[in-house]
């Protein structure tokens, strides 16, 4: 597989929210806004290069009954990393984003990755995996929380667009999620078929 | 690579040791920055509910199991206000927190909704400028303020659609209030606010009237 291809694939092929359906706990609960969807791609696409790219330096050292403990350890490292950078330099984010930026550490992506990748390619390859993953989690995501926004609050990233009083406020709640989430997904694979 | 219990528990070693070295290294790193954020957007809070002052002394109360800071702010030595930093366990979403800033002479200045999870375009009302909640307290003396809504025999209004959010706004207010009591030496320490009806204690209200009369 050549190194385009590697990202492409995570982006399209192996679409991680839209193909793949895997994390949808921060799909579902950030992406009220298009920003916090961005924020939380970014933050868990920083999570998985790191953790991509340790894991497969380390494969060869960690014996096969303890890989799944000795990665765990290595992605919640990452995520506190992750987790006091963003309090320090960026805490206006990371109070928006709250609770969901420790449970990266049980994104399935992540650990997902690890097994299925990681752990059996070579370091550059696994950082290519982990931008294409990452890309593709993070354009759902942000595509995901435009789309809310437009349709519950009447803005995008941010601005108003004057709108607010005529929208339906359902897709900035829950249920709106789902809603938004299924009809993208089907949107999305009709569009990849092609 | 093969398992064996030897090279088991030296891997597992090996990556915890490497692995919290790291994220220590990171945390000494960032413990600074962290706690200037934190202070900074402690003090942002403050002035916001407060005219200018120069110093702040922090104090902290537990009323109802919650820690309640009191920030007795000064200018030049004179006391221009409290600033108290007052929560409660009961909005729609779990815990809301506030800052409500009182004048030296008890009004309320004004609120600052610091963290919430109510409902979108609901409950969040209570944090925009110049809603329904905030506008029926501001400027007014605390003492003559009865911490209840109009659907519970009250008279202070409530957002529309948004009764429990409200209540628990004028909860968290009415517990900054009995701080603010003890802060500034009126009562020795603070009744406690009942439950979800964020009704203040009537006797001590009355009991402030009278003092403030005097």
């Amino acid at each position: 597989m050549n190194k385009m291809q590697i990202i492409l694939n995570g982006i399209l092929k192996n679409n991680p929210t839209f193909v793949l359906v895997l994390g949808m706990c921060p799909t579902l609960g950030t992406t009220t806004s298009a920003v916090n969807g961005l924020g939380m791609g970014v933050a868990t696409m920083a999570v998985l290069i790191m953790s991509n790219l340790v894991i497969s330096l380390i494969k060869n050292f960690i014996p096969d009954k303890v890989r799944i403990p000795a990665f765990i350890v290595v992605i919640a490292s990452f995520v506190t990393i992750i987790q006091m950078l963003m309090q320090a330099y960026v805490p206006s984010l990371y109070a928006s984003l709250g609770v969901f930026i420790p449970l990266i550490v049980v994104n399935c992506i992540i650990l997902g990755r690890a097994e299925a990748f990681a752990s059996k390619n070579g370091a550059m390859d696994s950082i290519l995996d982990g931008v294409g993953i990452g890309l593709g989690f993070t354009i759902a995501l942000t595509l995901i929380g435009a789309v809310r926004e437009i349709l519950g609050s009447g803005a995008i990233f941010g601005f108003s667009l004057g709108i607010a009083d005529y929208m339906p406020l359902v897709f900035v709640l829950a249920p709106g999620a789902f809603f938004v989430l299924g009809y993208m997904m089907v949107l999305f694979n009709k569009l990849a078929k092609k | 690579m093969k398992s064996t219990l030897f090279n088991m528990v030296a891997v597992l070693f090996t990556v915890t040791l490497i692995a919290s070295a790291g994220v220590g290294a990171v945390n000494m790193i960032t413990a600074d920055a962290i706690a200037e954020a934190n202070a900074a957007a402690t003090t942002q809070a403050v002035s916001n509910v407060l005219p200018e002052f120069d110093n702040t002394e922090i104090s902290e109360q537990t009323i109802d199991d919650m820690t309640i800071t009191v920030y007795t702010a000064t200018n030049a030595g004179q006391t221009v206000g409290y600033a108290v930093e007052s929560m409660t366990k009961n909005g729609f979403g779990g815990v809301i927190r506030l800052m409500v800033g009182f004048g030296a002479d008890g009004k309320i200045l004004n609120v600052n909704v610091l963290q919430q999870s109510e409902t979108p375009g609901l409950g969040t009302k209570m944090a925009d400028e110049g809603n329904a909640l905030l506008s029926s307290i501001q400027n007014k003396n605390s003492w003559e303020i009865e911490f209840k809504v109009k659907k519970d025999g009250g008279e202070l209004d409530a957002l529309t659609a948004a009764t429990i959010s409200s209540r628990a706004y004028y909860e968290a207010v009415a517990r900054a209030y009995e701080a603010y009591k003890v802060a500034c030496g009126y009562q020795e320490s603070a009744d406690s606010v009942s439950g979800a009806t964020a009704t203040a204690n009537n006797a001590g209200q009355q009991a402030q009237k009278g003092g403030q009369n005097e």
